[in-house]
């Protein structure tokens, strides 16, 4: 049982969960995961550990409630438990010393270029951040990342925050200045990296993007959580989670993410009926 | 010989009807009940060679509980089984003993040889149903830590050794329940989950911790065992490693799992009871399994409890050749499993939304015996055939888990990324560190991961109590 420090809503169905778990703490770097199970009959959820307090040995999940699994781990109130948290999984971000890094978060996003931006800050680098959502209300940790970035820009799809439009414009305005950028860390939905991929590609600007498909046991037994890079088969749990953006076969990655949809509407519905 | 033999042949086990089994995941073997273990027992002619034990790999005193099982006494039979193995309802159900301790059985000569396994069952089981408590007896606290690593088969029996050999032992597993391929990859129907966590129950009874969510090589390195938290030695029973997928056209279409994936999804998270448990699978009228090993006939099994009307069993060679269990294949079959032999996968076509809709194969003939001994397949040309399956499960061997040699520089491994280690004592070439498993030999059985565990636990002992490990010399010098 790993008890739930805080639970704070940040934005519609998105909570920030505090969770002690010491043993993750202790060793986490960016980039790594974990796999949390709320309950008995639970799932086993990948989720990007997002901030990390060594003094309370807990870890900070992002976590938007989509499906039943996560829905009913933002229930879970400070002062009660998960069942199981394992962890930190997949490789840690490979942090270039004095990199000049644009972290780019498209909505839930943001939970993982955060705590790579504070990496990068950490080994004396320079980020700036564009952070994108459909709506301000997705629009998340911009607060966080403003005290950690260089420079933040905000784009929403309706221009009710920062600037209309995606963050890819973001990206190319920021390149058509000039600046130096060492590598884009690009993660969010799976259009989004593949937009900012082919942006880049013919720059020849290196770019990182952090994948999320099914996963089941998050250490390298079941092989479902694998993806066609630069045409190999790689497994995204002990290969990545982050790779090279311009590697990835997203067409294969949007469709096997599609693999559970009418199972998880259902297990949803089932949820919402029996609650 | 010592007795008059009155009955040739193995006393029968009762088993589920196979048209009820198939849509069930309920245990499908029964048990002996107490006359048939008597009667069976009492088959056994006490030769005086005993060459059953040495068939068993980890070396039970066969012929002392078998006797007094036929005397009645399974208390004491209990007592001697238990002080041999923590695990015996677990080896008594998916140990081969056909080719272990039962192929040696002097009666086995002549007529049908003992049925061992099925009494180790019966006597396991019946202690379980009375509380009676494990045999053998505990050496005093020895004052050294021992870390392992995973608690599968070889983990688990290596921790059983070392408690009772007065070590403290801590193991440490990445899944979130122990047990290992126990309960991720032996299906309900076959090995009853509850049944593997009353034997690790009686572990954690011999005062072993088990730390669940641990993953070694990333919540701690090997080193780190050693350094931070102080262990004495380290063994390594990490087991299956990365699924193989063919390299063919269609492996990552939607509907295609690794067996490990299949059968952890079902076992372990039980979708098979889905939406109940959170955990989805797909489940199709028409499944195609890959493969001829135990693991396959697992998973063809399951497809057809999940729901197939269609459960086909793909194998490259022909039946003779399969290395599944004979009995398996023959409980597959009366369940209503499809063979298919001599073909092989060459294509899985997908339809507009990337989800299996065909599974295109080849017939396969028999040429020369290949560097296994067994004949090797040699594809017909222009036989190719379409299944019209939904899903399609690779059960076709596994590589090994980089997550602690890629942590572990120190700790050599062969090409295939498994392991050295000493075949007699898991002593790998990193100090304080022994292995034993499938994570040293590639996919093996359950049975041999034990004997491994158990040959690595005497050696560890050994290590521990030498003049050169003791507790004031520092463990590296």
């Amino acid at each position: 049982m790993y008890p739930v420090l805080e639970n704070e809503l940040l934005s519609q169905d998105v909570h920030r969960l505090w969770i002690e778990a010491p043993h993750v703490a202790r060793k986490r770097k960016p980039g790594q995961f974990v796999i949390i199970r709320v309950g008995e009959e639970g799932e086993r959820i990948p989720l990007t550990i997002a901030d990390v307090d060594t003094a309370r040995g807990a870890i900070a999940l992002i976590v938007q409630g989509v499906g039943k699994s996560t829905r009913e781990l933002n229930l879970v109130p400070a002062g009660g438990t998960v069942l199981d948290v394992a962890g930190p999984l997949g490789r840690p971000t490979h942090i270039e010393p004095g990199a000049h890094v644009c972290c780019v978060g498209g909505g839930i996003g943001a939970a993982v270029v955060y705590p790579i931006a504070c990496g990068v800050k950490a080994s004396g680098g320079r980020v700036t951040a564009i952070l994108g959502g459909r709506t301000k209300d997705l629009v998340l940790l911009e607060r966080e990342m403003r005290a950690v970035a260089d420079a933040c820009h905000v784009t929403t799809d309706d221009g009710s925050a920062g600037a209309k439009g995606l963050v890819t414009d973001a990206l190319s305005a920021i390149i058509a200045e000039g600046v130096r950028i060492d590598e884009v860390v690009a993660v969010g939905p799976v259009p989004m990296m593949r937009a900012v991929c082919e942006l880049t590609r013919p720059l020849g600007l290196k770019t990182t993007v952090s994948l999320n498909p099914v996963m089941v046991d998050g250490t390298g037994m079941c092989g479902g959580c694998r993806v066609l890079i630069g045409g190999q088969q790689k497994f995204v749990c002990v290969d990545g989670p982050e790779f090279d953006g311009h590697l990835v076969d997203f067409g294969e990655l949007s469709a096997r993410l599609r693999a559970y949809r009418s199972q998880e509407a259902e297990s949803l519905t089932h949820y919402c009926a029996s609650h | 010989m010592a007795k008059k033999i009155t009955q040739k042949t193995k006393t029968e086990m009762p088993c589920r009807d196979a048209g009820e089994r198939s849509r069930s995941f309920d245990e499908v073997a029964l048990g002996y009940t107490i006359d048939m273990a008597v009667a069976e027992a009492n088959r056994c002619i006490e030769c005086k060679n005993e060459p059953c034990i040495a068939g068993c790999p980890v070396g039970i005193d066969i012929p002392t509980f078998i006797c007094q099982v036929a005397a009645g006494d399974f208390q004491a039979a209990w007592q001697t089984l238990s002080a041999d193995n923590l695990l015996p309802a677990i080896c008594g159900r998916v140990c081969p003993q056909e080719e272990q301790c039962e192929c040696k059985c002097t009666l086995g000569r002549k007529f049908d040889p003992v049925a061992i396994g099925r009494l180790e069952r019966f006597v396991a089981d019946h202690a379980a149903s009375q509380g009676w408590q494990v045999g053998g007896t505990i050496a005093p606290p020895s004052g050294r830590a021992v870390a392992v690593v995973g608690s599968g088969p070889a983990g688990l029996t290596a921790a059983a050794d070392l408690a009772r050999l007065g070590h403290k032992v801590t193991i440490f597993e990445a899944l979130h329940k122990p047990g290992g391929v126990l309960v991720y990859g032996i299906p309900e129907f076959r090995l009853p989950k509850t049944i593997v966590s009353r034997e690790v129950q009686a572990l954690e009874q011999l005062g072993v911790e088990i730390k669940t969510n641990h993953v070694i090589g990333r919540t701690f390195t090997v080193d780190d065992l050693f350094d931070e938290l102080r262990y004495d030695a380290v063994f390594i029973g990490t087991g299956a490693g990365l699924p193989h997928f063919p390299k063919i056209p269609g492996v990552n279409l939607i509907g295609v799992y690794s067996a490990n994936e299949y059968l952890t999804r079902s076992n372990l998270m039980k979708a098979y009871r889905f939406p109940e448990s959170d955990t989805p699978m797909i489940r199709a009228r028409n499944v195609a399994v890959i493969g001829g090993g135990n693991t396959a006939m697992d998973s063809v099994r399951t497809a057809k409890r999940l729901g197939a009307d269609h459960a086909y069993l793909v194998y490259r060679r022909s039946r003779d050749e399969m290395p599944a269990r004979h009995e398996e294949i023959e409980h597959a079959e009366e369940e209503g499993i499809e063979l298919l032999l001599l073909a092989a996968p060459i294509e899985i076509v997908g339809d507009a939304e990337s989800r299996v809709r065909v599974l295109r194969c080849e017939r396969m003939a028999l040429g020369d015996p290949d560097a296994s001994g067994r004949r090797s397949p040699v594809p017909i040309p222009g036989s190719a055939f379409d299944l019209e399956v939904e899903v399609v499960v690779f059960a076709v061997g596994q590589g090994a888990n980089p997550l602690i040699s890629g942590t572990t520089p120190d700790l050599p491994v062969n090409k295939w990324g498994n392991i050295v280690a000493d075949d007699a004592t898991g002593a790998t070439q990193k100090r304080g560190v022994f292995a034993g498993g499938d994570i040293v030999t590639g996919g093996a059985t359950v049975i041999s991961a034990m004997g491994a565990g158990r040959r690595a636990a005497q050696a560890i002992h050994a290590f521990l109590t030498a003049p050169a490990a003791a507790p004031d010399t520092p463990i590296g010098v």
